[in-house]
């Protein structure tokens, strides 16, 4: 009982690692109509930049501060130097021009900070058990990234809908001239937002450097994740990206400890060995499938931010 | 009651709070050219994506020769000789106006699990294909690329791409739009002798075009039918005038 | 202008000189290379040819048909575990390997074309790449057959005689004989009725339905097309290096053919071919220049989407145009002097 618990926290906690990586995704599509493949880049630069400025700073809370902001810059500059002429295209031009962003990125890093990974360490307050109830004993990191993230989450919810910034943004997302006849600055709009979508890719990253330790090419597996989250969620919608990364976030590390249990019940012990580990990836996109089949614009298709 | 190839019984849509289609009820007969008009917002794009079948009403029912095809995908609709035409040019734009059309009388063709002859070769495609482009008056341009052709031009390429599209019924979603008076009378005069041949629902906005072409008008307001009838009526009908051609008469002057 | 020299003049375009002196090239290399004896060069242009295969099969889908699928290299994947777990399993006829690879091909293909063709645009992109994953996850998982670290293969496909495929000439010749036999297949399948419902369909495909086809089993035909095509490039694959292993999958691959089909040029004949050999010979190149040649390629793939859409294969007819209007422009004055 305590070990679902746990599992249903991690899981938890995955999701809304994902949320923070989909809701930055989604905000650039549904606002620039930018699919930004390099978006997973975005989420390795930061944990890179959030480890290096933690180990010279020597405070985990302030690295990532600096690296926040870094990651921001980052996306801001990339934005306007290789982003901006592929508004308005189509998406398949996107998806070529920042898969090449991925190459450029995963090569920068490597010849930066070398083709190991760099760590990112916890600071004694962070790195040890808590008693979230009575009982129940849970990693006070993991737990900090889950109010960390729903406060972003919650964040962003007022951001997008009680701002003015908000207002144009959704504003913007439906009507780009009208906004730009409004005198509104839209390249600028459109740059700031990227860097939002980039600073919270950062994020996600570095709060998963500090439990797995940066990596090149982190940000791939992850960012196909995401990419299913928002499908099913729908593209647009960050209600929709914060309702499938929770979903997809519990099944998969829920599922991933008690599927192979299950098959034990059903299949041979060498069989479910096998197939558990295989099923258990395979979860997600099995989700992605049923809610296509049912829904192909996505549980909250886009109209509804 | 034979003769009504097209019955739409009390066809409902909304969006959200918006009403696009209340209750509208109305019918096509052979050989006739009916006309729908009405101000901009009236409901006819949303009536003509119910009648194609790209947009599923949430009421009533389409007939079509007798038959209900409410449920039916948009391609067997067209298969069952309800062509339509579109009022924003939706043409292959990198085919030829040869290509565009000979795809018109390819979907008519039987299936196209056909992988190895060559399609441009093939006659029983070509031929009537030029026979279409020579109809509506385009054989000089059989070869030039769609995104070549001029607007006029692509208005009369949708037309010989709805008949090559061996039509029993044509739906036409204002084929008038954004051309010149020349143009314009060519057009009419075109669909006069159409009429002879096929039955006609034509949503327009151009006046003159309208009554001189048709047998009946209906008048859609804010989605609703407010009169329907023939022309002379129509033009007498008070209601008609107060919301829809008093405007136009204050337009055109 | 009449007469055989005004023809000549006609298939002379600067595209056809360049896809001509590829060809001679492919077909004359083991000459070469049999006299030197130095296969370097056989290797890689028999990977070369491979993936150009493959890379003809996706511009069916992708430059004819519009459907961006962003995991057709599941499909080499697919051929090459084909022939490597049975190869394993102690079958190396090339009989029983080669066409369950294709099938297994068409049925993946079926399976994910049916779900993922009721998506269209981004949806699309984003679901062949996820199916994708799901199956190299798959491959992943299957600790039997060599997981992550993958499989050895000892004994190429077996033709009883016909063919030695261990031959790294002979199995080069198959390759090339392949290519080109798929290229004109392709070919004659774009111009036939079902190619022009593929092309109008990514042209404009509510018209198509509007017109009366079912867009739908179309699109789904020719998926299965594509993905039988490139489950064959797989079966080659494994054979030429002898290995199978997940990466052969992975998404990045799937990037790499999507790069070889633009740069060469979409929706063209002999551009996958062009392309695919751009793509390795750059790789090459840079790779002899710098380790961190992907530095260089990436910027270089953005520069080739903002810039040069239409491929090479797009610059070499651009440079035909050019040439064209100005041979006309002269052939036309020199007339009208000779008339008087």
């Amino acid at each position: 009982m305590l070990l679902l618990i746990e599992q249903c926290l991690n899981g938890l906690q995955f999701g809304l690692l994902l949320f923070l990586l989909a809701a930055g995704l989604t905000l650039v599509f549904g606002i620039m109509d930018l699919v930004n493949l390099a978006h997973g880049s975005l989420y390795m630069v930061g944990a890179f930049l959030g480890a290096t400025f933690a180990s010279l700073t020597g405070s985990f809370v302030l690295g990532v501060l600096i690296g926040l902001v870094a990651t921001w810059l980052v996306g801001m500059a990339t934005e306007v130097i290789a982003l901006r002429r592929l508004y308005g295209r189509d998406h398949l031009d996107h998806v070529l021009g920042t898969f090449g962003l991925i190459l450029f990125f995963n090569e920068a890093v490597r010849l930066i900070w070398g083709p190991a990974g760099l760590n990112l360490t916890l600071p004694p307050w962070l790195n040890r058990s808590i008693e979230i109830l009575p009982g129940v004993p849970y990693s006070s990191y993991r737990f900090s990234i889950i109010v960390v993230s729903l406060l972003v989450a919650a964040f962003l919810y007022l951001l997008v809908m009680r701002t003015r910034i908000g207002m144009l943004i959704r504003a913007g997302a439906s009507n780009r001239e009208m906004v730009a006849a409004l005198g509104i600055n839209i390249k600028l709009l459109y740059t700031l937002v990227f860097g939002l979508g980039a600073a919270l890719a950062g994020l996600a990253g570095m709060m998963q450097a500090a439990i797995q330790s940066a990596q090149i090419g982190m940000g791939e597996n992850i960012l196909i994740v995401a990419f299913v989250v928002i499908i099913i969620g729908g593209i647009g919608s960050i209600r929709g990206a914060f309702v499938a990364s929770i979903l997809v976030g519990l099944i998969d590390t829920v599922g991933r400890s008690y599927l192979p249990d299950m098959l034990k019940l059903v299949l041979s012990q060498s069989a479910a060995s096998t197939a558990g580990p295989a099923l258990s990836s395979m979860l997600t996109y099995l989700l992605m499938a049923i809610v296509l089949i049912w829904r192909p614009e996505g549980l909250f298709p886009a109209g509804n931010k | 009651m034979a003769n009504e190839l097209l019955q739409i019984e009390g066809l409902t849509k909304r969006f959200g709070g918006v009403v696009a289609s209340e209750s509208v009820t109305l019918d096509v007969r052979v050989g006739e050219l009916h006309a729908i008009i009405g101000p901009n917002g009236a409901g006819k794009t949303t009536l003509i994506g119910q009648l194609s079948g790209e947009v599923r009403p949430d009421a009533g029912r389409v007939r079509f020769d007798g038959q209900d095809i409410t449920d039916q995908p948009t391609y067997r609709r067209s298969l069952m000789g309800l062509a339509r035409s579109f009022q924003i040019t939706s043409l292959f734009l990198d085919f030829t106006a040869l290509d565009n059309v000979a795809l018109a009388v390819q979907a008519n063709a039987g299936h196209s699990f056909h992988f190895w002859r060559d399609a441009r070769g093939e006659e029983e495609l070509r031929a009537p294909a030029r026979a279409a482009l020579a109809r509506v008056g385009l054989s000089q341009r059989a070869d030039v690329l769609a995104a070549s052709l001029s607007h006029g031009e692509h208005r009369l390429l949708e037309f010989a791409m709805a008949l090559a599209n061996q039509p029993r019924m044509l739906l036409l979603d204002e084929p008038m739009a954004g051309l010149g008076p020349e143009e314009s009378a060519r057009m009419v005069e075109m669909l006069r002798e159409l009429k002879r041949e096929l039955p006609i629902l034509l949503i327009e906005h151009d006046m003159e075009a309208v009554f001189a072409l048709a047998d009946r008008i209906t008048v859609l307001v804010d989605g609703r039918v407010i009169a329907s009838g023939a022309p002379e009526e129509i033009r007498a009908n008070e209601e008609v005038r107060q919301a829809y051609l008093g405007e136009q008469e204050a337009t055109h002057g | 202008m009449t007469g055989p020299a005004s023809s000549l003049r006609v298939w002379v375009t600067p595209r056809n000189v360049v896809v001509a002196a590829i060809l001679a090239f492919m077909v004359l290399l083991p000459v070469y290379t049999s006299g030197t004896g130095n296969y370097f060069l056989l290797t890689l242009f028999t990977r070369i040819v491979i993936l150009a295969i493959a890379a003809v099969s996706l511009n069916l889908i992708m430059g004819y048909g519009g459907m961006v699928s962003f995991g057709h290299a599941v499909y080499i994947g697919i051929g090459g575990y084909a022939v490597g777990i049975l190869a394993h399993e102690g079958i190396t006829s090339g009989l029983v390997q080669w066409p369950l690879a294709l099938i297994v091909s068409a049925l993946t293909g079926l399976i994910i074309g049916a779900l993922c063709l009721r998506t269209r645009g981004v949806y699309f992109i984003m679901i062949t790449l996820a199916f994708a994953q799901m199956i190299y996850f798959i491959a992943v998982a299957l600790d039997r057959y060599g997981a992550d670290d993958g499989l050895t293969i000892y004994k190429r496909s077996q033709f009883g005689g016909l063919l030695d495929l261990a031959n790294k000439t002979v199995f080069y010749y198959l390759c090339v004989v392949l290519l080109i036999g798929t290229i004109y297949l392709v070919q004659r399948l774009v111009n036939s009725r079902f190619g022009q419902v593929i092309q109008g369909s990514r042209a404009n495909d509510r018209r198509m339905r509007a017109l009366g086809f079912p867009t739908f089993r179309y699109k789904l035909a020719c998926f299965v097309i594509a993905g039988t095509i490139c489950g064959l490039s797989g079966a080659l694959l494994a054979n030429h290096t002898d290995f199978i292993s997940p990466a052969m999958m992975h998404w990045t691959r799937s990037g790499d053919l999507i790069v070889m089909v633009v740069l060469g040029g979409m929706a063209s004949v002999f551009g996958p071919l062009i392309g695919a050999v751009a793509l390795l010979v750059l790789e090459e190149l840079l790779s002899g220049i710098t380790e961190y040649w992907q530095i260089i390629l990436g910027p270089l793939l953005l520069l080739v989407v903002l810039f040069a859409r239409g491929g090479i294969d797009g610059i070499l007819l651009h440079w035909h145009d050019h040439y064209r209007a100005m041979s006309g422009a002269i052939g036309g004055l020199m007339a009208r002097v000779r008339r008087g």
